[in-house]
C-alpha cells in the first residue's frame, strides 16, 4: 500500500489515507466523492487519482461512466413516464428520478407544463439519498428556471464519460470557447454524462460532437488545432 | 425595519429583496421535502463534532461552472445568463482581490495618528496657518537673495 501512495498518487478501493490526513490537525477536512469515513478511518472506495486543495479539501478524480446521483448537481434526463402529480425522469442512475410537474417556473395546478414522454429536462438534484428515488426541480428557491427546463427539440444528444464532463464544465478548459468562435451553437452539459448539441446545420453536430469525444484526451494546449482539424481548417496560431 | 413578505413579493422590490431571499426560499423548500419524508420517531442523535465534512458532489471542489452555453446567438437567453454569471465571477475576483491590496484598520490608526497636524491645517484658514506652523517652518521661509552672477 505505501508504493501506491508514494507513486503519484493513484488509489485503490480499500487504500487507507489516514496517515495522509494526520498533518492536518485542528482544520476541517472536506472529503469528495471516492472517500468514506469509516470508523476513524479515511478509506478510498474508487480507483483514480487522489486529488487535493489548499482548503483541506480531498476527492478522487477517475474514469466513470455510471452516474451516482449527488444532491445539488445538474443533470439531463428523459422523461420517461407522466405518472399523477410528478413526471418520472431517467437519469442514468439506479433509480429513476421523480420530478414534480409543479417545479417548473410558471406552472400551477391548472397551468401544466408542456412535456412530453422522450422530452429531455435540464433539472437539478433537489434530494440524492443512497437508497431512494432522487427527486428532481426545473426552478430555484426564488421560482426561476435561471437555464433549467425542457431542452428543445431541435437538438441532439449523446453520451459520453463523467469524466469528459467535469474536464469541459472546468474553468480551465477552452474547449467550448474554442468551438463556441468557430460556429454558432448551444450546449447543455450535464454532470450526469450526457450532453445536449444544438446546431445550425447537421455537418456542425456532427462536428461538434466528435471535436468534444476527441477532448477527452486531448491536452488543454492541443485543443484549439484539434478543433480547427476536425472543421477542416488551419488554426491560426 | 423588517417588511412583511407580502410587500416583498410586489413587482418592484423583487430587484432588492429577491437575491435576498432566495437562500431563505431554498431552505424553506427544502424543509419542506424534508417534512414529506417519513422518518422513524427516534430521540435525536447527539452529533458529535467531527474533523471531516463529507459531500457527494464534484461541483465545489473542481469549481465546476453551469452547464448551459451558447455562442454566436444561438440561445439569446441562455447567453444572456452566461453574461451574468461571468459578471458574478468577475466581481467575486475583484472583491478578492480588493480585501488584499486594501489598508487594514491598524495600518490605517497608525497612519492617521500620525497625520493629526497634516489633516489640522487643512481646517484652518490660509491666513492663520502660519500659525500652526511651527517656528522653524518659519526661519527656512526667509527671503532668500539671488546670486548676482550675471
Amino acid at each position: 500500500m505505501a508504493a501506491s501512495m508514494t507513486n503519484a498518487d493513484v488509489v485503490l478501493p480499500g487504500d487507507v489515507l489516514t496517515d495522509r490526513l494526520k498533518e492536518i490537525t485542528n482544520k476541517k477536512v472536506r472529503l469528495g466523492p471516492g472517500l468514506r469515513w469509516q470508523s476513524k478511518d479515511v478509506v478510498a472506495c474508487k480507483c483514480g487519482v487522489l486529488k487535493s486543495r489548499e482548503d483541506h479539501a480531498f476527492w478522487i478524480d477517475n474514469h466513470q461512466r455510471r452516474y451516482i446521483p449527488a444532491k445539488g448537481e445538474s443533470i439531463i434526463g428523459v422523461v420517461s413516464l407522466k405518472a399523477g402529480d410528478i413526471f418520472r425522469v431517467n437519469i442514468g442512475s439506479n433509480l429513476p428520478a421523480a420530478l414534480p410537474y409543479l417545479s417548473f417556473e410558471g406552472a400551477t395546478k391548472r397551468n401544466r407544463p408542456n412535456v412530453q414522454i422522450g422530452d429531455l429536462v435540464y433539472a437539478k438534484l433537489l434530494v440524492a439519498n443512497r437508497d431512494m428515488e432522487p427527486e428532481l426541480v426545473c426552478i430555484d428557491g426564488s421560482g426561476q428556471s435561471n437555464g433549467l427546463g425542457v431542452l428543445s427539440r431541435e437538438g441532439f444528444m449523446f453520451k459520453c464519460s463523467l469524466h469528459l464532463c467535469r474536464k469541459i464544465l472546468s474553468p480551465d478548459c477552452s474547449l467550448l470557447r474554442v468551438l463556441g468562435k468557430k460556429i454558432p451553437l448551444e450546449v447543455t452539459v450535464g454532470m450526469n454524462g450526457r450532453i445536449w448539441l444544438r446546431c445550425r446545420s447537421v455537418n456542425d453536430t456532427i462536428c461538434a460532437m466528435n471535436a468534444i469525444l476527441a477532448a477527452e484526451y486531448t491536452p488543454e494546449q492541443n485543443l484549439k488545432s484539434m478543433v480547427y482539424k476536425i472543421f477542416g481548417g488551419v488554426a491560426a496560431v | 425595519m423588517q417588511l412583511s413578505k407580502n410587500v416583498k413579493q410586489m413587482k418592484f422590490m423583487q430587484r432588492r429583496y429577491g437575491q435576498a431571499n432566495a437562500a431563505e426560499e431554498e431552505k424553506a423548500l427544502m424543509s419542506k421535502v424534508d417534512e414529506d419524508h417519513w422518518v422513524l420517531d427516534l430521540p435525536d442523535l447527539d452529533v458529535k463534532e467531527s474533523k471531516f465534512e463529507v459531500e457527494d458532489s464534484f461541483v465545489p471542489f473542481e469549481n465546476l461552472q453551469f452547464g448551459r452555453f451558447s455562442f454566436k446567438g444561438m440561445n439569446p437567453v441562455i447567453e444572456k445568463l452566461m453574461a451574468n454569471e461571468k459578471a458574478k465571477v468577475q466581481a467575486e475576483e475583484s472583491d478578492a482581490r480588493e480585501k488584499e491590496i486594501a489598508v487594514s484598520d491598524e495600518e490605517m490608526a497608525a497612519r492617521y495618528s500620525s497625520l493629526i497636524g497634516t489633516i489640522g491645517k487643512k481646517f484652518t484658514k490660509k491666513r492663520n496657518r502660519t500659525g500652526t506652523m511651527e517656528e522653524s517652518d518659519i526661519k527656512k521661509m526667509k527671503f532668500m537673495k539671488p546670486s548676482d552672477d550675471d
